[in-house]
């Protein structure tokens, strides 16, 4: 197994998948706010979380991505009725997948949350971070980058 | 239709380990709509075998690709090209499909890449049961069109056994007694005297038990 490379000047890049009519307007609102996160994180705006495949994921994990965070509506609020319960099945079965592959199913997470709530968004952000930090490099990066060199 | 379970990740790594060029072809029928083996299934066992390996230093150069049906002939032999330039194909058809395959190609390691389960039915969303056996020799006429050889878990044709409880069979509590099933559909079609008839022991000889059988229809022969 390839060991991550812990160098001192290594920061995650973390993928956040935020839902529209939550997630998103509540990154929205933290910056409204002036709310300060981690700034490992890149938001790609998506029209619901059952819109996100688990190719999606896949493939950003594949391509070395240190962590995702699924942000989508709290349960019982999904503006499809129950797309963000689908992506919690999804992303429970990656999980299941990136442990048994070896990359470790923490540096996924799904998170539920209102529009209102940029003060969790800001924390869950910081969670992942954290969590990715010490778990270190995507240990595919690594492997990447010798097929590149 | 055909119902079967993927392998897991460590299963098909394994299967692979002495390869470093792997064919996976999906198939387009009873394992697509049973979640299985279809494009997207084929899809993410792809990705997560190719991750697995890549972690372990011995990346697999992974092709895939769906056919409409791997137990016919004619669709198989549109992957010749692919299997051509692979060094394993792994089919994520059922045991026919792999066997077509492994036929088609005589020279070419062929590997499964789910287990096949059963014949059976979509319940409900995600959740498939055992409805037939293949058993040869019919007789759901006289069962109401519930199967007790395959749903009776002591394969009763004279039933109940007198162990269910609730409705429940004694073997797996969450399975429906099927004689109880029959009772009840023949109640309501108005044929319970169907189970007053004594049915003589099952012959046996045109299930699988001389081997692997063959049909062959004259006249559709050409």
């Amino acid at each position: 197994m390839i060991q991550p490379d812990f160098s001192a000047d290594w920061e995650p890049k973390i993928i956040a998948f935020c839902c529209n009519y939550c997630a998103y307007a509540a990154a929205d609102l933290a910056g409204s706010k002036r709310m300060q996160y981690a700034t490992n994180v890149r938001i790609i705006h998506s029209p619901c979380t059952g819109k996100i495949e688990m190719e999606h994921i896949l493939e950003a994990f594949e391509k070395g991505i240190d962590g995702i965070l699924v942000a989508g509506c709290l349960e019982g609020g999904c503006h499809f009725i129950e797309g963000n319960l689908r992506a919690r099945k999804r992303t429970d079965r990656i999980r299941d997948l990136l442990d048994e592959i070896g990359i470790g199913g923490d540096r996924l997470l799904m998170i539920n949350l209102s529009a209102a709530m940029a003060p969790t968004f800001v924390e869950r952000v910081q969670e992942i971070v954290e969590t990715v930090k010490a778990m270190g490099p995507n240990p595919l990066k690594l492997s990447n980058q010798r097929e590149s060199a | 239709m055909i119902v079967a379970s993927p392998k897991t990740v460590t299963e098909l790594k394994n299967q692979l380990a002495r390869h470093q060029k792997a064919l996976f072809v999906g198939c387009g029928t009873c394992v697509t709509v049973c979640l299985a083996g279809g494009e997207r299934e084929i899809s993410i066992a792809s990705y997560a075998v190719r991750m697995a390996r890549k972690i372990e230093g011995k990346p697999l150069e992974l092709t895939q690709v769906t056919i409409e049906r791997q137990c016919e002939n004619e669709f198989i032999k549109d992957l010749a090209d692919l299997a051509a330039k692979a060094e394993v194909i792994v089919s994520f058809g059922c045991g026919a499909g792999v066997q077509a395959i492994a036929e088609r190609f005589p020279t070419k390691p062929v590997y499964p890449g789910l287990n096949t389960q059963f014949l059976g039915i979509l319940e409900e969303q995600a959740i498939w049961t055992e409805k037939c056996l293949g058993c040869g020799d019919c007789m759901l006429e006289q069962f109401g069109g519930i199967c007790p050889v395959t749903r009776c878990a002591k394969h009763m044709l004279n039933g109940p056994c007198g162990g269910s409880t609730e409705n429940q069979c004694e073997v797996d509590q969450d399975r429906p007694c099927a004689w109880q099933l029959i009772h009840a559909r023949l109640k309501s079609i108005g044929q319970l005297d169907r189970l007053e008839a004594i049915i003589p022991p099952k012959d046996w000889r045109p299930a699988w038990h001389g081997g692997a059988r063959k049909i062959i229809r004259k006249e559709h022969r050409v």
